[in-house]
């Protein structure tokens, strides 16, 4: 602390020998380096403000963008028309009913054996090298590159299998590439839940699963929704491991069973694109808004599904 | 070795009894060696400066330390002459014919009703609940308060209640001893009055065994006193003679205010 900066009249505020903090100094007077530290609180906001304004500002350009392109072709034709070579007449009905089935079969076949896992891991598990080194694992396989449960898919569900470019195959493999997030999310939910409540269930003499299935899966629940239904906003949105099980754009039906061929939005959209043509690029437009309706319809669902039963009280 | 004064079991078998029991987490022992009579229809309190072993003992007579992986239990604790730690014996029996309150009221989110009506349902209670309800709230003195909104959250209770609701929630599953750790640490002076009360009342139908850092809590409620020291039980006996003429000097230094 200089005091020769300090400008002249301000002296008797400084902070003195007997007095190291200021703390007696009058309300209102600034410590000699006040502005400068004040400036560069000033400098980081606005860095931070430009920061988040760029992705934001990117986002809302792409969505305008987007939607001036699509919004015309976007009638209840386009959504109930199946695949044509003429743009005009092309519709989504086949990839919009094979995303639902999809969104349908995936959480049905994640969901259980997420939670399952999930409620082994902490509520079961002894805790040792061969549970940690699965929670490891767990992790890991959540970054690994959604090509790479294609090429799992291909190889075990098409092939091995034998079960085709089927919709149970494809829905297999967004299985397997979702399940260890929704594992993770499951977890953080029981973790969330006090030990207390586990105490007072098992001092009224609960059994494990009573403690689990009456106390611990009801106050975890809304977490473990939130987490399967971000992680199935996901699943839908592939296009990579579909692509490689070799699901096909050009779909005249809508599956009429688990062992039918399908498409999906995300995949319409990509062959749609691909194509040469100013039309074709109009009507995956269409088709990204949909895809972007039904995501944003799955996200506010978990937001609500957060904010009604999130907070667990813990006293 | 401990200093055990005269226990008047009344000439039948106590309701527990504690025989060399010894506790460790992993390596560290929490309770050496720890052997005690609790008379039935008494309220013993455990008493004893923070990290004694207190709570861990207490929490061997209804088998809560199996729920910690690192804890082993040496020793027996006979209930009805039985050793609760005999392999055959399911510690989810024990935990139901011996019920436990915590330090901090624990009710679970859900309604009052729901509450106490959890322990009863979970074992198979097939008779009429509401009655169940009434009454174990009645004993726990708070069914005046809570009769008419028993379908509201256990949350919107004052912390006392809580507890309160937390030992109704106990006493619906119709235990034989109730074991207490430190009930009213976390309540007000008028709330842990009404704790101190009730436990006065529930000594008429239940035997009672309570951890309490607060001596004087510990001689206006119980009829015996252990008191506990690194592990060690150090000197039990009625309550008057531990807090009045205590045989060990360190009993007396903890009991008059000189350490802990």
């Amino acid at each position: 602390m200089s005091r020769e900066r300090a400008p002249a009249g301000s002296e008797h505020t400084s902070p003195t020998p007997s007095d190291p903090t200021g703390a007696t100094r009058a309300l209102g007077a600034s410590l000699p380096n006040d502005r400068r530290r004040r400036r560069l609180g000033t400098v980081f906001l606005g860095v931070c403000f430009v920061a988040t304004s760029i992705g934001a500002i990117t986002l809302m350009v792409l969505l305008v963008d987007v939607f001036l392109d699509g919004i015309g072709q976007l009638d209840p034709e386009f959504l109930g028309n199946y695949a044509s070579r003429f743009a005009d007449r092309a519709g989504i009905r086949a990839p919009l009913f094979g995303t639902f089935w999809i969104l349908l079969l995936t959480g049905a076949i994640s969901f259980p054996l997420s939670v399952g896992a999930a409620v082994y891991l902490e509520e079961y598990a002894p805790k040792n090298w061969i549970t940690r080194i699965i929670q490891v694992n767990i992790a890991n396989l959540a970054g690994v590159p959604s090509i790479v449960y294609g090429i799992l898919g291909l190889a075990v569900f098409v092939r091995w299998m034998g079960l085709g470019r089927s919709l149970i195959a494809g829905a297999l493999t967004l299985s397997i590439l979702i399940l260890p997030v929704i594992i993770m999310a499951a977890q953080e939910a029981i973790r969330a839940v006090p030990d207390s409540i586990r105490q007072a269930a098992y001092g009224l003499g609960a059994t494990r699963w009573q403690v689990t299935r009456r106390q611990v899966l009801p106050m975890a629940m809304p977490g473990i929704l939130t987490g399967t239904i971000l992680a199935l906003s996901r699943a839908v949105g592939e296009t990579a491991p579909l692509i490689m099980i070799g699901a096909l754009s050009f779909i005249a039906f809508t599956p009429q069973g688990l062992t039918d061929q399908f498409t999906v939005l995300p995949l319409q959209i990509y062959s749609w694109i691909s194509r040469p043509g100013e039309d074709f690029h109009a009507i995956a437009a269409a088709a990204i808004i949909v895809l972007l309706a039904l995501l944003l319809a799955m996200n506010a669902v978990a937001i609500v599904l957060r904010n009604r039963f999130g907070r667990v009280r813990s006293n | 070795m401990a200093i055990v004064h005269d226990i008047d079991t009344g000439g039948s078998t106590p309701a527990l009894e504690a025989k060399r029991v010894s506790v460790s987490y992993g390596s560290k022992r929490a309770v050496s060696d720890v052997s005690l009579v609790v008379p039935r229809h008494r309220v013993v309190a455990l008493i004893g400066p923070s990290g004694c072993g207190k709570s861990t003992f207490l929490r061997c007579f209804n088998r809560m330390n199996d729920l910690i992986p690192s804890a082993t239990v040496e020793g027996e604790v006979l209930f009805h002459g039985q050793d609760l730690y005999r392999p055959e014996i399911d510690p989810v029996e024990v935990r139901r014919r011996i019920g436990m309150v915590f330090q901090k009221p624990n009710p679970f989110p859900k309604s009052i009703f729901d509450n106490v009506a959890f322990g009863p349902r979970i074992n198979g209670f097939d008779g009429d609940l509401p009655p169940r309800v009434e009454e174990s709230l009645r004993q726990a003195a708070l069914w005046d308060e809570v009769s008419d909104r028993l379908d509201d959250s256990a949350y919107e209770l004052s912390g006392g209640q809580q507890q309160r609701l937390c030992i109704a929630r106990a006493l619906a599953v119709r235990p034989e001893i109730v074991l207490m750790d430190e009930p009213a640490s976390s309540l007000d002076p008028i709330a842990t009055q009404k704790i101190e009360e009730l436990i006065f009342e529930l000594k008429e139908r239940y035997t009672i065994v309570i951890v309490t850092h607060n001596m004087q809590q510990a001689a206006r409620i119980s009829d015996y006193t252990a008191f506990l020291y690194m592990g060690e039980l150090i000197e039990y006996g009625p309550t008057e003679v531990i807090f009045t003429r205590p045989a060990e000097e360190r009993t007396e230094a903890y009991v008059t205010g000189r350490f802990g």
